[in-house]
């Protein structure tokens, strides 16, 4: 692949407390590829994902944005936190989808999309109201635009959160197993707009339960385990050739889903 | 800015009054809270009685006195009642009239909001074993109640014990009073008022302390 | 007819107006000036309670914890025989709109705390998510999701102000109820005048719990 790397996780630890929830993740994330992250609740999954976007700091490793340190700079050999406002401007180059949604509740779907776009890009009203329109548009939650989110479905709200990230024109994607706390029968749209967005070429990086999903949308499957790399390659290496048997054991939790004929 | 020279010996040397004084407000608070939780739980019963002739007037209660100035209800009830021919009230009983008038009116709302939060269940439990309508609010209502409110009316009662320093402005000596008193004979501002504010502050604080262990001597049920 | 007889409740009430308009203005000044500084240093000294670098919210924890636990009526009197101690001759209405300031943001500050710290967490992740800063994620996310839960306990303490500001007579600021008593002692319509006195206090915090109930219900979008 001639794609230049977007992101670079280089032996990423991180405990908490006395608990080692990372132990050194090596990972790569090329421009316009999906790559999914899987492994059993406790793997670290969530954890690596939280530290991408800073929600959680790492103790140690390098974690690259186009190069770029992600929360730190170096000075010297030593490794300096960045001032709030150098985080949060590369919080705005990586947008992130939660597993709760967490809309703003004060605020109406297009509010929710507007908000950063105002706040943060210094977009004006008329624009950033445009751009909403276009991305609930996207997400088929135009006619619901001026709707506040306890008026809204799981499954829609999650749309407007997705929209809400896309729409800030990121240049990576983190999905937090969004699809996890829907009904069954929402879980369909949601990873139906993901995968539109995989298709037009967004770089995203997802974790998720939905194996289906990962196999069909994925470019790249990292299989985690205890806080380390496990397994990694392409969907079919990963999914159809275990090289563990704690690969084999996960994996057939969802052998129902594969066998069904799908 | 002057330079002051702190000179505690007129703590020490008053410290008998000091605490006669706190003693005094403490147990202004403690009769009052007392005599404001029956008033209170009388006027719970009524607000939820269902009876209009009953509940609105103990309604109106609740707000004017939560509307009304404490302070103004004292002079009221200090110089007003002479007016009306009453006179066996000393300052002291005519405070904690007040005092219990006021804190009846906190500790109503309490009870109803105790009164309201008990599940039907007990209720209905205490009917099926064949309990009379005061025996189940005997035996059961109350009971649960007191362990659900404990904490707010304790809260009463910190307030409360606050709130006896207004009794000085009808020359009642409880702490605010004497403290006021003893800086009109010495001139020590700092150091009395440093103190006075110390001694409520403990007060208060060792107050609190004794609820939350109440509290988790109850916390069993629930 | 009454309005030219001495001793009638009319006429006294008459000439009386000046002192109570009087009255009821130091009041309400005081009243407000007392929210207003409150809420401002209130949501400050709250945000701190809330977020603060530990050894900053230590020292508000403390403010807090001592202002409450101190009666108003001593903060007064402390503050308007204290500082002249110092040597700064404050105006005895200024001392007690300090004093009962002091006592309010106390208040108010615990209350925004519990306000903020209800507000689920995930709503700071996902601000912080599309790179709004502290102060904006505070302002546009956190603060207008608190507001609906701080509005009662807020509105509790502005009744509380205004009840608060009769302790300021004790230091000699003229306002509602020391006019009231200094009417009472001209003409000894005790009970007359101190229920004219009381009734002006019961419209002017009806119509602050009027106020803090219609801003609720302005609020009640703010479901979750």
């Amino acid at each position: 692949m001639a794609e230049q790397i977007l992101l670079r996780a280089e032996g990423v630890r991180k405990s908490f407390g006395a608990l080692e929830v990372l132990k050194g993740i090596d990972l790569e994330v090329r421009q316009g590829q999906v790559v999914s992250l899987i492994g059993a609740s406790g793997s670290g999954k969530t954890t690596f994902l939280r530290c991408v976007n800073m929600l959680e700091e790492h103790d140690a490793g390098d974690i690259l944005l186009d190069g770029e340190p992600i929360g730190y700079r170096m000075d010297g050999s030593r490794r300096r936190r960045l001032s709030e406002a150098k985080v949060s401007a590369q919080r705005a180059r990586i947008g992130m989808v939660f597993q709760s949604f967490n809309l703003f509740p004060h605020l109406t779907a297009e509010e929710n999309v507007m908000l950063g776009l105002t706040k943060v890009l210094g977009k004006s009203k008329a624009e950033a109201r445009e751009i909403a329109g276009h991305w609930l548009g996207k997400v088929g939650l135009e006619a619901r635009r001026g709707h506040y989110p306890y008026q809204l479905s799981g499954g829609q709200q999650q749309r407007v959160a997705i929209a809400r990230a896309v729409a800030m024109d990121p240049r990576l994607l983190l999905f937090d197993e969004v699809t996890s706390a829907l009904d069954p029968e929402l879980v369909a749209e949601v990873l139906g707009v993901m995968k539109a967005l995989a298709e037009s070429g967004m770089t995203m990086l997802v974790v998720s339960h939905e194996m289906l999903f990962v196999r069909d949308v994925s470019h790249h499957v990292v299989f985690m385990d205890e806080g380390k790399v496990a397994q990694s390659g392409a969907p079919s290496e990963v999914f159809d050739r275990p090289d563990s048997e704690r690969l084999q054991k996960f994996l057939g939790r969802f052998h129902g889903i594969f066998s069904g004929g799908g | 800015m002057i330079d002051y020279h702190f000179d505690w010996t007129v703590i020490t040397r008053n410290a008998d009054k000091f605490v006669a004084a706190l003693g005094l407000g403490l147990g202004l608070a403690v009769v009052s809270l007392a005599i404001g939780c029956v008033i209170g739980l009388a006027a719970a019963y009524a607000r939820v009685s269902g009876n209009k002739w009953l509940s609105t007037p103990v309604w109106a209660y609740v707000e004017v006195i939560r509307c009304t100035p404490l302070l103004l209800l004292i002079f009221f009830v200090y110089f007003g009642l002479p007016e009306f021919g009453i006179y066996v009230l000393d300052k002291t009983q005519s405070f904690i009239l007040t005092l219990s008038l006021y804190a009846g009116a906190y500790m109503s709302e309490v009870f109803r909001a105790g009164l309201a939060s008990i599940p039907k269940q007990y209720v209905e439990a205490a009917k099926a074993i064949g309990l009379r309508p005061w025996q189940r609010q005997r035996w059961v209502v109350l009971p649960v109640m007191f362990r659900i409110t404990l904490p707010s009316v304790g809260n009463n009662l910190i307030s409360l014990f606050k709130d006896t320093s207004l009794a000085a402005a009808i020359a009642i000596p409880e702490l605010t009073f004497t403290a006021r008193q003893i800086n009109a004979n010495t001139f020590r501002v700092m150091e009395v008022w440093l103190a006075a504010s110390g001694m409520y502050l403990a007060t208060a604080y060792l107050m609190a302390m004794g609820l939350r262990l109440l509290e988790r001597r109850y916390a069993s049920i629930r | 007819m009454g309005f030219t007889i001495p001793g009638t409740f009319t006429f006294e009430l008459w000439q009386a107006r000046f002192s109570l308009l009087r009255g009821i203005s130091a009041t309400l000044l005081a009243s407000g000036l007392t929210i207003v500084a409150a809420t401002v240093m209130g949501v400050l000294l709250g945000t701190i309670l809330a977020y603060g670098w530990w050894p900053l919210r230590l020292l508000a924890r403390l403010y807090v914890d001592i202002l409450r636990g101190i009666p108003v009526l001593v903060l007064i009197l402390f503050t308007y025989y204290g500082l002249a101690l110092f040597g700064i001759n404050v105006p005895a209405f200024w001392a007690g709109v300090i004093a009962l300031s002091a006592f309010a943001t106390a208040h108010v500050a615990e209350n925004l705390r519990g306000a903020v710290q209800s507000v689920p967490a995930g709503q700071m992740e996902a601000a912080k998510a599309i790179g709004l800063r502290f102060p904006q994620r505070l302002r546009y996310v956190v603060l207008p999701q608190a507001i609906r839960r701080m509005l009662p306990p807020w509105v509790n303490t502005g009744l509380e102000i205004v009840k608060g500001t009769t302790l300021l007579s004790v230091i000699g600021v003229v306002e509602l109820l020391l006019s009231t008593q200094q009417i009472v002692a001209r003409n000894y319509m005790i009970i007359d005048f101190y229920l004219v006195a009381g009734l002006l206090y019961l419209i002017i915090n009806f119509s602050i719990a009027q106020l803090g109930a219609a801003l609720e219900r302005r609020f009640s979008y703010l479901r979750y």
